[in-house]
């Protein structure tokens, strides 16, 4: 069992006096992929914005480890430093690309820091210093990279917002990619997707998993995809982890199982004493 | 002592005035999200509107008593100010919604600018100004040489606006048009998919605005006896202020930021520096804009990733 | 066509004549009382009211004819010939190959016309006549022109509602005013004659800092409250220039500004000047054909510089901010640093702006800085359509020009009399123009984006894709 690049440590998350995260403790495995399943309302989304620094927790610990020993404590970071130097990318529940802009500069501007030094804070860029202009080439190549592993290279001059919404949640994907990161949260990547193409996504996160060491972690509804390719579930109902372990486990698991499908009547306060509401 | 007191009256009338305004402002950001730039030249119209009302009951129609020439002055203005407002939200609003954002708010500006140069094309740049009327004071106090008086004028621009909050509070708050009006502020589709009739109720709430609006026009006249083209802008910024100070959306909020800045911008006057009062107005609106945006009455907006 | 069940359609005749009996009585209940009277002095300097029916019933009249004619073309033409002559006028009457290469040629020979404007007005005009048309109508135009290219980063470019730009515009001038009138007498007398040429990058870097300290209160305000409170900030800046008169000479202003020199010889009369030095008899025409070619280049550099920041990360972050912040910050984009960077560059263009304005004038006080002039350069950026050069070119030369134009109908005077006065009309029309053109095109004149790199072709983005800026 590999070490564990992301550590989730007491997270408690209040809203005024609503509780949406309560306590929560787990962690993600390097090169492994985390799923965090659960039923609409478990908190899983807040998790993620806390873990990615739009919201800021009201207590608790999130520990970035990364491959060379360095560590970065998320909780004190602001969101955009977690994606530049933490190395923690993020896609969205609602896709949010740059529909203005075409599927090409989406993704250039996902290499905004790196082009940013190259053209000397645009001194040089603008000077027209040939080490800007191999820059830029060096980040298109690697735009057409990820457009090819998405199968999204003849749409790359097209507006964002004129792909279909399986090809956007490919770009998103596509785009968090382009950072480079260490570890990649996908919210709810699977929704709207149909089976075909929640196959293609397997592979994709998997390809991404194996070829890049990026370990993920997901929020996902669609079963499909978390049993799949998942190497380990944690499950939340009502902010608080009712299970965490392999999918087979999980899958197995009577508190799961009551929380998704609900017990009847009669076995009510007996659920609820086990599970500890 | 005495001054306090005297700027005190002053300030809530002042202040009162403003607050008629707000409520302009607030109703029609709460339910289109929208600042209605055009809304303080309305107002500047109401007091051309009132202005002419008034010298043709008095010198044509030689209407003798002040009181019944008022009346009239006042539902003449409501009716004819709620007629321009209404219109303008059909021409140059209405095309709008749902599209660009920034195209109403340039609409709107644009609105602002033909309202007052529209009335200065007109009626002419100069000041009008109309004689005295309801000049009867109380003496409250002549302590230490220094008057402290209530003027009837006083009296009236309060008692009015106290009138016109309960009222139109009560009609938000119970009646069918107000649930509708807090639907559309909520969801306006959804309100549309339950038999809304969101186009009507938006053009209510711009009339509601403007009726109140041409109150505080009249009373304005009233009360200082001069008007003229450029009166739309500053009064209006200020009124602005006064609704988000008291919460965007909100109805008494409007009314008690109305009071706040009248008093604020009255005590500023008397014991700073006259020249800078609309500064601090202004300073205190970007204040209350980054650091306070929900005003005092109103709820914080968390955004949703 | 109706269907055989239904019942029988007004006629299109009968139907406007409805509407446009109701928008007449409309029309009588929105003019009404402000056209119908009106208040003046009499003799005795009192206030009356006047009645004036035959100016209502020609408004109403026009009105009226409008609606009906309006009314009639929506029942007769179909909705989508409406849309395309709406969205094309007679462009799209032009043949695709023709449309390339007037979108190609457009820019170089809007360059070469621009460089020998000057030349053509003196050889049509002579000498005294073409003061005006290259200063009023040149120099102004070309003015705004750069105001805008300079707002269209921030709002265009970086989707933040600055409606305070005016603001930098000030800084700029009475930058230029104070250091050249108190500060270089004072220190360096003999600098006088360069003045301008020194003072306009210490202009820019001025307003580049108040551009960054005007921004950062505002980082966390999105759309209408940055607008408003951008506002406030404008408004607060003039405030102060108004009262604070041992700072700014308040209402009167500063005066006896120096004019910019020939990089050093001054156009003036003496043998020093700047005619007797090239051999020229000396007219005023020299300085002013000057000034022309400077505010040229310095538009020019406006809108380069503005041109390849846009080919470069800072501003495809920008153009990115506009679409979606939080997207942004999930891609490790520092937006703090975005924003103000954005407000920086704009705001130095509009110091450039404001210190040539001064040099210009010779005279500044704070009413040249006043809301509606940030408004109409906000209008200007909107209605050319946000991010585009030259759209919003466009605009300006038709906004600015179209209004200065009016001053020179002095023909109208032969119809409505010698009180009538155009002039007063420019802002009117320029209101009812920004709310026409809002109406019926919101994005603006030029309506699409050019991708600013391309992996196999180049191709515009129509702007209905395109998000507006949040702030």
């Amino acid at each position: 069992m590999s070490e564990a690049i992301l550590s989730v440590e007491h997270l408690t998350m209040r809203f005024g006096g609503l509780i949406a995260v309560n306590d929560l403790s787990f962690e993600a495995r390097r090169g492994e992929i985390t799923a965090v399943i659960g039923p609409n309302g478990a908190g899983k989304t807040t998790v993620f914005n806390c873990i990615t620094g739009f919201y800021k927790p009201s207590q608790g610990r999130i520990t970035m480890r990364h491959a060379d020993g360095r560590t970065h404590l998320l909780e004190r970071l602001p969101d955009f430093r977690i994606a530049q130097v933490a190395k923690v990318a993020r896609t969205f529940q609602n896709i949010r690309l740059f529909s203005g802009m075409t599927v090409l500069e989406n993704l250039l501007v996902a290499q905004h820091n790196p082009l940013m030094s190259a053209s000397g804070w645009s001194i040089g860029g603008i000077l027209g210093l040939p080490s800007y202009g191999r820059a830029e080439r060096r980040a298109i190549e690697k735009a057409a990279y990820w457009l090819d592993k998405c199968g999204l290279t003849d749409r790359a001059d097209d507006p964002a917002g004129d792909l279909s919404y399986g090809p956007q949640r490919a770009l998103e994907i596509a785009r968090a990619m382009c950072t480079d990161p260490e570890l990649l949260c996908l919210d709810e990547p699977a929704a709207g997707l149909n089976p075909r193409e929640s196959l293609v996504l397997n592979d994709l996160l998997r390809f991404i998993r194996k070829e890049h060491g990026t370990s993920l972690l997901l929020i996902e509804h669609d079963m499909s995809v978390v049993m799949e390719i998942s190497d380990h579930v944690v499950v939340l109902d009502y902010g608080i982890k009712i299970s965490d372990g392999a999918p087979a486990a999980v899958r197995e698991d009577p508190k799961v199982i009551a929380a998704y499908l609900g017990v009847d009547d009669s076995e009510v306060e007996k659920v609820e004493a086990e599970v500890g509401l | 002592m005495e001054v306090f007191f005297q700027q005190l009256i002053n300030g809530v009338t002042l202040g009162s005035i403003y607050g008629l305004i707000a409520i302009g402002y607030t109703m029609v950001f709460g339910i289109i999200g929208m600042v209605n730039f055009s809304h303080g030249d309305v107002f500047m119209v109401s007091t051309f509107i009132a202005l002419i009302a008034l010298m043709i009951l008095t010198t044509w129609l030689g209407v003798g008593s002040i009181l019944i020439a008022l009346m009239i002055v006042l539902i003449v203005a409501m009716v004819f100010t709620s007629l321009v407002s209404w219109t303008i939200e059909r021409v140059a609003y209405r095309p709008l919604r749902g599209s660009f954002r920034l195209a109403p708010l340039i609409s709107a500006i644009g609105m602002s600018i033909v309202l007052s140069n529209f009335v200065q094309v007109a009626q002419g740049p100069r000041n009008k100004a109309i004689d005295p009327i309801l000049n009867n004071v109380f003496v409250l106090s002549a302590a230490g040489g220094y008057q402290v008086t209530l003027s009837y004028k006083q009296i009236l621009i309060v008692v009015v606006t106290a009138a016109l909050l309960a009222v139109f509070w009560w009609v938000v708050a119970k009646t069918p048009l107000g649930r509708a009006q807090r639907a559309c502020e909520q969801d306006r589709k959804m309100a549309a998919l339950l038999g809304v009739d969101v186009d009507r109720t938006i053009s209510i709430t711009f009339v509601m605005g403007a009726a109140l609006a041409a109150v505080a026009g009249t009373l304005y006249l009233v009360y200082y006896g001069v008007v003229n083209f450029s009166d739309g802008f500053t009064p209006g910024v200020k009124a602005f202020t006064a609704a988000v100070l008291g919460g965007i959306g909100s109805l008494p909020g409007a009314v008690l930021g109305g009071l706040l800045i009248g008093l604020i911008e009255v005590f500023w006057s008397a014991y700073f520096s006259v020249e800078y009062k609309d500064v601090a107005a202004f300073s205190i609106l970007a204040i209350v804009l980054i650091f306070m945006p929900q005003g005092i009455l109103g709820r914080p907006d968390v955004e949703k990733v | 066509m109706p269907l055989d069940t239904a019942p029988a359609a007004p006629s299109p005749v009968a139907r406007a004549m409805k509407d446009a009996l109701f928008a007449a009585i409309i029309a009588v209940g929105v003019f009404g009382p402000l056209l119908a009277f009106k208040t003046t002095q009499d003799m005795q300097n009192r206030l009356i009211v006047e009645p004036r029916w035959d100016l209502l019933a020609v408004v109403v009249l026009l009105v009226w004819a409008g609606r009906f004619l309006l009314s009639l073309w929506r029942s007769r033409v179909q909705p989508e010939t409406t849309a395309a002559i709406g969205s094309h006028l007679l462009w799209g009457l032009v043949p695709p190959t023709v449309r390339v290469v007037i979108r190609n040629g457009l820019p170089p020979a809007a360059l070469v016309a621009l460089f020998v404007y000057p030349m053509m007005i003196l050889s049509l005009t002579g000498g005294s006549g073409a003061l005006k048309w290259i200063d009023n109508f040149g120099i102004q135009i070309l003015i705004y022109v750069m105001l805008a290219w300079g707002l269209n980063i921030v709002v265009g470019l970086a989707g933040l509602l600055d409606l305070g730009y005016v603001a930098f515009y000030a800084v700029g001038a009475y930058a230029y005013a104070l250091i050249a009138t108190k500060v270089i007498p004072a220190t360096f007398p003999g600098l006088g004659v360069w003045a301008f040429w020194i003072c306009l990058p210490i202009a820019g870097i001025l307003a580049a800092f108040w551009g960054v300290l005007l921004g950062f209160p505002v980082l966390r305000l999105r759309g209408d409250y940055l607008a408003i409170v951008t506002l406030a900030f404008g408004e607060i800046i003039r405030l102060v220039l108004i009262n604070w008169t041992a700072f700014s000479n308040g209402y009167e202003g500063i005066s006896t500004i120096p004019r910019p020199s020939f990089f050093g010889v001054p156009f003036n009369a003496s043998d020093s000047g700047f005619a007797a030095r090239f051999g020229f008899e000396f007219s005023p025409v020299h300085r002013t054909i000057f000034l022309y070619y400077v505010i040229v280049c310095l538009a020019l550099l406006t809108a380069w510089v503005s041109n390849r920041l846009r080919k470069l990360p800072v501003g495809r972050a920008w153009e990115a901010l506009r679409e979606d912040e939080i997207a942004c910050r999930s891609l490790g984009i520092n937006t703090v640093n975005t924003k103000l960077t954005a407000f920086a560059i704009g705001a130095m263009f509009g110091g450039f702006a404001g210190s040539f304005f001064a040099a210009r004038q010779g005279f500044i006080s704070p009413e040249s800085f006043t809301f509606m002039e940030s408004a109409v350069i906000l209008a200007i950026v909107v209605l050319g359509g946000m991010g585009s050069l030259i759209g919003t070119a466009i605009a300006a030369v038709a906004m600015i020009g179209g209004t200065e134009l009016l001053r020179e109908l002095d023909w109208l005077k032969a119809i409505f009399g010698n009180d009538f006065d155009p002039a007063q009309y420019r802002m009117l029309i320029f209101g009812l123009a920004m709310v026409a053109i809002m109406v019926w095109k919101p994005r603006g004149f030029v309506s699409t984006r050019m991708p600013t790199a391309f992996l196999k072709s180049r191709r515009a983005v129509s702007s209905d894709h395109v998000k507006e800026g949040h702030g």
